[in-house]
């Protein structure tokens, strides 16, 4: 998108983006494709709002609005609002913490890719017969029950872009503990480099369970297990518990690091350091280990009798303590400082009364005997809206709003990101503030239409006009982006003018290796102390060297490439032995091609020596600072 | 309404400090939903509990939504640049100690006043003790139901009394009723929001829970309550609904008479259509999924029990039939013709003229709205 990229034409840029192992481009990958998942996501939710506009409405049959309500919410959770806040992770922490890039540049470029692949395949399904339409938790009996491959393209597709997601985070965990700066100790780390931290753990811990569900169902879809089959001696209840194992710590996952990015927002534009840091921390780290002993309460009326479901609900309840510290710390941070209030700072002011409405609904449902109600009903529908767009996505707008200058060195246009945010929050609320009501009146979730003289029919047509509201928002944030960078005026180190933590220190965008010289960190906020004391950039912490940088690599692209054709291979494989198979003879041999392109290129890539190559002190020395840019 | 009000102020009494917000509360919302389908209109006592462990809740919750509120409008007005200017460095704060415990320990009170509730109701509500009661002669004292959930249908028996019936569930007021869930082919989930929360209905287990249905409430709501599946189950989930009779126990003893009477008496036609109605019945099969027998063992037929489908509420749950008899023909009709229309994916699928002439429609009709055991 820079000039420089236009002048190398446009296949020299794509050959750069399929081999990059630069943590900077690889946040502008995942931001492209979490975008552009996080539109078709959207599309879903739209239709599926004008289908319950009215009562009885048949603008999309019960089959297809099933897979609808489905589609839309794995892509929402897996392939939009993690991808696009591994973008951020990308961007940011690595500048954050003074490296100049992640440990493993190679895995990180991996992980992407197999997200990419995984998250194209399970898309497919749409024009391959049909999506997925037991739900994003695809419990087991009804999952089993389901015909035709939409199941199996949820298995194979969440398979394929899991492991990317905890390769990536295996790799933050690794860089974060490995790769600070001299001085930069963990009780100086920026927030949102903390709570990316603690994510990692989780998605260390959460996404392993989840891969043993996913493969129990692959076998049993794909290759007659039984695991799931009460009929012959299985047990659907395993499912539940092991998807939410998973599925709990996973909204903590999404939520943590829009905490670290409103958490640095606020302190940005208040100009005040973050009122009780330690406390921030210990809350983050808090609420990440209480993430894993709350899940059975999305199970409460499984029947798990009295005693399990009172203590669920007593651990659930705890989680609101370290979530209220973080809220009044926000407060106060913003108390007695100066605020100015830019577009992300709106977000972020807007965020903690939606995000506060979204915990006290969270506390009603942790109250088992009165979940029985909730459960599964609109209300629950309207809670986690509450936490994931008013927390998560808020988040993700801030994000962007704050972070553009930093990704691609221009600034999104102010008067339309108000207008977007405005836009937006009026929606969000408009959305689904009312059905709290709609579900406490008797709508149960994940109906395909609702029956007229039931008492449901305006609130419902409310919801539905909200729902455009926000679509007009993402209208608006896209003309932005548009525009920003047809425009392509370019910013300094620090456009914001506010900014305090060592990502501001550097260009915008920072050059290919990040510091010329690792900067010397002298305390929390460390850009803003030097500030303070005068001066506008780091203080070095070394003297000018050779700096050592990986090769790009084709060849995580070929290993989930890999994946993806073996995929086909796996799914199809059940035609062929089932019928005839003159239709899906080639399934296996596809199956095995596939995974010899992935052995194949894990064996590449083990048995060649790549060491990488090394920028000479004299190159450093012509290269000014202020140029930036990407190579 | 006014006496869930009441109860609502007795349990808030308890906790003086919510009372006024508490009362706002319970006013506020119930006024919310139609009686016959809103939590926020309990109409019995385990709904009537949720809803005052609801309302403590929200209470609580509305009381930190204000603190947080006042903090926060104070601070972003207080404290914008605009008003402050460029040059103002504000203080570094580190943060304050006494704070911190401030609202880590004034949350955790609230929580625990929130917390001694959820735990007594829960185990409160689940305590089955009372389905194993006896009298003196052995017989158990309470009523149990097993309901079995099936793809867009409900199937409910009565084993103390050795009767079945499906889609319309009847029961007597004021007194608690025991049932045993069960599903036959995916989950499901059985709720009857106005009188109490849900069960899932799993594949794997039998779950057992009781409702209360109050006679007074049950008024209100014409003594029919709409029943839901609240869990997704395939593509006609929205529409597994069903219907809640409710009456006295002098009537419900009744109408569990007729039923077990209708089991022992012989066919009897009122007249020659219905008759023809009854041969077509057979002929076209609708006898091999669909009994009319009330002694049916539950989970053993494909179809609902027909026994007193002339006397059920809606037709297939979904077309309701109070209006006229011409009404309740037409919608029988409608779902003959039509059921896998109006009920994607069930497996009854529709009949065209092809499959059943307009004539036997007609005679099935008259047959399927004879089908009465209690109501004359």
């Amino acid at each position: 998108m820079s000039t420089v990229a236009e002048k190398r034409g446009f296949l020299a840029v794509l050959w750069d983006y399929l081999t990059t192992v630069d943590h900077k481009k690889i946040a502008i990958l995942y931001l492209v494709s979490g975008g552009f998942f996080f539109l078709v996501g959207g599309i879903e939710a739209m239709l599926i709002r004008i289908q319950l506009a009215i009562p009885d409405n048949d603008f999309v049959s019960a089959g297809l609005y099933n897979e609808l309500l489905t589609m839309h919410g794995t892509t929402m959770i897996f392939l939009a609002a993690m991808p696009l806040l591994f973008a951020f992770m990308n961007a940011v922490v690595p500048l954050q913490i003074g490296a100049r890039d992640v440990a493993f540049p190679f895995l990180n470029s991996l992980g992407f890719w197999l997200f990419f692949f995984g998250g194209i395949f399970l898309n497919l399904s749409w024009f391959l017969g049909g999506a997925p339409d037991a739900g994003w938790t695809s419990y087991a009996s009804l999952s089993l029950a389901s015909p035709g491959h939409g199941i199996d393209f949820y298995v194979l597709g969440l398979q394929i872009s899991g492991a990317g997601t905890l390769i990536a985070g295996i790799n933050f965990l690794v860089t974060i503990i490995n790769m600070r700066a001299p001085g930069m100790t963990y009780m100086r780390m920026p927030l949102f480099t903390w709570s990316t931290f603690v994510a990692s753990a989780l998605i260390l811990f959460a996404f392993p369970p989840l891969t043993v569900g996913l493969f129990l169902m692959l076998f049993d879809r794909m290759f007659g297990a039984n695991f799931f089959d009460v009929t012959m001696g299985g047990n659907t209840i395993i499912w539940e518990h092991l998807f939410w194992i998973f599925g709990h710590p996973e909204v903590y996952i999404l939520i943590l690091p829009a905490f670290g990015i409103f958490s640095d927002i606020i302190s940005t534009f208040s100009k005040k350091r973050l009122f009780g840091y330690a406390a921030m921390v210990f809350a983050t780290v808090l609420i990440g280990f209480l993430g894993f002993m709350v899940w059975a309460h999305h199970m409460f009326t499984t029947g798990l009798g009295p005693t399990a479901n009172a203590i669920f609900a007593v651990a659930t309840m705890a989680i609101a303590v370290p979530t209220g510290v973080k809220i009044f710390n926000w407060l106060l941070t913003m108390w007695g400082g100066s605020i100015r209030f830019t577009t992300p700072m709106l977000y972020a002011v807007a965020f903690i009364p939606s995000f506060v409405a979204g915990g006290v609904t969270g506390v009603m449902l942790a109250s088992a005997a009165a979940d029985y109600q909730y459960h599964d009903s609109y209300f629950v529908v309207a809670h986690f809206h509450y936490v994931i767009i008013g927390g998560v996505v808020l988040g993700l707008l801030a994000g962007t709003h704050f972070y553009w200058p930093k990704m691609f060195g221009t600034m999104l246009n102010e008067t339309l990101g108000k207008i977007t945010f405005w836009l937006f929050l009026i929606g969000f609320h408009g959305t689904f503030f009312i059905q709290h009501f709609l579900g406490l009146m008797g709508m149960p979730r994940r109906i395909w239409k609702f029956l007229p003289n039931q008492g449901l029919d305006l609130f419902n047509m409310i919801s539905t006009v909200g729902a455009f509201f926000m679509a007009l928002a993402v209208i608006v944030l896209l003309y932005n982006v548009v525009i920003t960078q047809i425009k392509n005026v370019r910013v300094g180190n620090d456009p914001w003018g506010d900014g305090r933590t060592l990502e501001w220190a550097i260009p915008s965008p920072p050059p290919y290796y990040n510091f010329k010289q690792l900067p010397l960190v002298r305390g929390l906020d460390p850009l803003w102390i030097e500030k303070m004391e005068g001066r506008k950039e780091m203080t070095p912490a070394e003297p000018l060297g050779d700096i050592h940088m990986p090769n790009n690599s084709f060849i995580p692209f070929v290993m989930s490439l890999g994946l993806f054709i073996a995929a086909f291979g796996a799914m199809y494989q059940v035609d062929w032995r089932a019928s005839d198979g003159a239709d899906y003879v080639w399934s296996i041999p596809v199956l095995i091609i596939g995974m010899l392109i992935t052995i194949g290129s894990m064996a590449v890539r083990s048995l060649k020596d790549d060491h990488g190559y090394h920028i000479h002190k004299e190159e450093l020395m012509d290269d000014h600072d202020d140029k930036g840019g990407r190579e | 309404m006014k006496e869930g009000f009441n109860k609502a102020m007795k349990n808030g009494l308890k906790k003086w400090r919510f009372l006024p917000l508490f009362a706002a509360m319970a006013f506020i919302l119930s006024g919310c939903g139609e009686p016959f389908l809103s939590t926020l209109q309990p109409a019995g006592e385990v709904a009537q509990k949720q809803f005052n462990l609801m309302m403590l809740s929200v209470a609580i919750m509305v009381l930190v939504i204000i603190v947080v509120a006042i903090v926060y409008v104070i601070a972003i007005t207080k404290f914008r640049r605009s008003k402050l200017g460029d040059d103002f460095i504000p203080k570094q704060v580190e943060g304050s100690h006494r704070l911190e415990v401030i609202w880590t320990v004034i949350p955790i009170i609230l929580l625990l006043i929130l917390a001694v509730p959820t735990v007594a109701l829960t185990f409160e509500l689940g305590d089955q003790s009372g389905m194993e009661a006896e009298d003196e002669e052995g017989n158990r004292e309470a009523l149990v139901i097993d309901v079995r959930a099936n793809l867009y249908w409900w199937e409910f028996a009565y084993p103390d009394q050795g009767v079945v019936t499906a889609q319309d569930l009847v029961v007597p007021t004021d007194q608690n009723v025991y049932f045993n869930v069960i599903a036959s082919d995916v989950k499901h989930s059985f709720w009857i929001p106005a009188v109490g929360g849900k069960i899932d209905t799993n594949v794997d287990n039998m779950n057992t829970f009781y409702l209360n249905f109050d006679g007074e409430k049950a008024e209100e709501a014409n003594n029919l309550f709409y029943g839901k599946c609240a869990e997704l189950c395939g593509p006609s989930h929205a529409l597994m609904d069903f219907k809640v009779q409710t009456m006295s126990q002098e009537d419900f003893d009744g109408w569990i008479a007729a039923m077990q009477e209708s089991a022992e008496s012989e066919q009897d036609f009122e007249n020659d259509t219905v008759a023809d109605g009854f041969a077509v019945f057979e002929e076209q099969g609708c006898i091999g999924c669909h009994a009319v027998d009330p002694t049916q063992q539950i989970g053993s037929s494909a179809g609902p029990n027909l026994t007193n489908f002339g006397e059920r509420s809606y037709t297939a749950g979904i077309l309701d039939n109070e209006d006229s008899d011409e009404v309740h023909a037409e919608n029988i009709q409608n779902w003959i013709r039509n059921a896998d229309v109006l009920k994607p994916g069930n497996t009854m699928g529709g009949y065209n003229e092809d499959d059943l002439s307009d004539e036997d429609l007609d005679a099935l009709t008259e047959y399927l709205m004879s089908l009465k055991v209690y109501s004359e």
